[in-house]
């Protein structure tokens, strides 16, 4: 059995206890993918299954045979950077930037979520449309910390990028 | 963790056969699972996948909704029916966890989470009678903010940690379970103990038995409903108190009601005796008050949850005078 990873095809681990978010660390040396809970708490494990982000921290590898993984390293075109990433650096959104592939993947899937009308905790009506307003992007990103601090600039960068056409 | 065999069911009946075995548990989104493994609160010998099983949320011919063991967190909350019908159940699960958390995490994962008591996760340093019958409870006179004010017992004072589950009691959810005894079906409000001398027991389930699907029955005013959660901090964090209601005027006066609270006990606290009282009775902030408290009059609060009684109260207050003028969003 084997999962793909940014287009590639690759094995899964023999023991079926290594966490995705492992096995994309230290199995196929993807380091963007960060570690910091590794308890589902803080965010910077997130990766996109299938378009949808999910916590690699929390998920074992095996559970995902056959899916589509997008890390970090899948989501510029070459050397051309992702909007969001873009956005990141236009408005500070990090500082010591560990969180920030979790942040920009849960972004990424975020947007998704928002296109396809997923409603949220905040919305006044469950089937209208979606005004992503900070109070929006906050309540959606909630699932990614910054310890640094640099939530205000991450929405931002977010919301920037959304204005401009950023998508997964 | 400690190693154990893996093997995902591809139908029901496998999932069926495959979870017999002694120390079998099923597997479903894992993002309670596979942190208690990791903690080795929980240490199966075979995890049975069953997260690929079909996810499907379907209408009945008699009106009620089935949905899927399976189905995620986001597909039911985000499922058109779900958010004209039920809006309480969207709401509740968008209240929960966080997004990556609810696009992973089953419909039967989530009824069948275990709390969040800190003494039950704090293996190393805490005595507790859900992880080790008889070991004793730490939380009982520790720091009890979060823990339980009614149907607790000497042995446990945990809640049960879901949003959801507090909605499907509202709803008069039922839960449909397959095991080697075959199929049954039970009512939600029935699959959740209360602790009694026996908290490592979480549920009325058997060895085996697998959850399969979860079914809302019609319900008239079902879409006259909302959910309202009380958080330290106002987005993924487990609830204080919660409310779930639905209510149907008639006239002036409440023609029918369906309440539950979260955040107070071992189990989502359906609450028939607030109902009785409101239901023929007006819409007034006094009468919602007076049921609250009647509900809560055996509370038994611990040193560091004396507020929840009185919050939850005027949380349910509050949530009954929205949904009764018609501003329940």
């Amino acid at each position: 059995m084997s999962l793909i990873v940014n287009e590639t095809e690759v094995a899964l681990p023999a023991d079926p206890r290594v966490s995705l978010l492992d096995h994309l660390r230290e199995g196929l040396q993807l380091t963007g993918t960060k570690k910091g809970c590794n308890q589902g708490a803080c965010g910077a494990c997130t990766v996109l299954v299938d378009g949808e982000r999910i916590l690699s921290c929390l998920a074992l590898a095996v559970q995902y045979a056959g899916r589509r993984v997008t890390t970090i390293e899948g989501i510029a075109t070459g050397d051309a950077l992702h909007p969001l990433q873009q956005a990141f650096i236009d408005h500070d959104g990090f500082q010591c930037g560990y969180c920030t592939p979790g942040q920009i993947c849960s972004a990424i899937g975020m947007v998704a979520e928002v296109r396809r009308g997923v409603p949220s905790v905040l919305s006044d009506d469950l089937s209208a449309g979606i005004e992503l307003t900070r109070q929006e992007v906050q309540e959606r990103m909630s699932g990614n910390l910054c310890r640094c601090g640099a939530h205000n600039g991450i929405i931002d960068a977010i919301r920037e990028a959304i204005g401009t056409g950023a998508d997964a | 963790m400690t190693p154990f065999a893996y093997a995902r069911a591809t139908t029901l009946d496998d999932a069926v056969t495959m979870g017999a075995g002694d120390r079998t548990m099923f597997l479903g989104g894992g993002t309670n699972l596979v942190d208690l493994m990791r903690e080795r609160l929980a240490q199966p010998d075979r995890l049975i996948d069953v997260s690929a099983l079909p996810a499907a949320i379907a209408e009945t011919g008699d009106g009620a909704l089935m949905i899927g063991a399976a189905v995620r967190n986001t597909a039911l909350a985000e499922h058109p029916l779900v958010r004209s019908r039920y809006p309480m159940l969207s709401r509740a699960i968008l209240a929960g966890a966080s997004a990556q958390i609810r696009n992973m995490a089953t419909v039967g994962g989530n009824l069948l989470q275990r709390t969040r008591c800190t003494y039950f996760y704090d293996a190393e340093g805490s005595r507790c009678n859900k992880r080790e019958p008889g070991a004793g409870c730490d939380a009982r006179d520790g720091f009890n903010r979060i823990h339980a004010v009614l149907g607790a017992s000497d042995a446990c004072v945990a809640t049960h940690p879901s949003d959801m589950c507090v909605a499907l009691s509202a709803l008069d959810a039922v839960v449909h379970v397959a095991g080697p005894q075959g199929h049954r079906t039970l009512p939600l409000v029935d699959l959740h103990r209360l602790p009694g001398d026996r908290p490592d027991r979480d549920t009325v389930l058997t060895p085996g038995e697998l959850v399969t699907a979860v079914e809302l029955p019609p319900l008239r005013f079902g879409a006259n409903s909302t959910y309202r959660k009380v958080r330290d901090r106002s987005s993924y964090a487990f609830a204080l108190v919660s409310v779930a209601a639905a209510v149907e005027m008639a006239g002036d006066r409440i023609g029918d009601v369906r309440i539950a609270f979260g955040g107070v006990a071992h189990k989502p606290w359906r609450a028939l005796t607030a109902e009785a009282m409101l239901r023929g009775g007006p819409a007034t902030a006094q009468a919602f008050l007076a049921a609250g408290q009647a509900e809560f009059a055996d509370a038994q609060p611990l040193r560091d949850n004396g507020f929840k009684p009185a919050l939850a109260t005027r949380t349910l207050a509050a949530v009954l005078g929205a949904l009764t003028t018609g501003d329940a969003a």
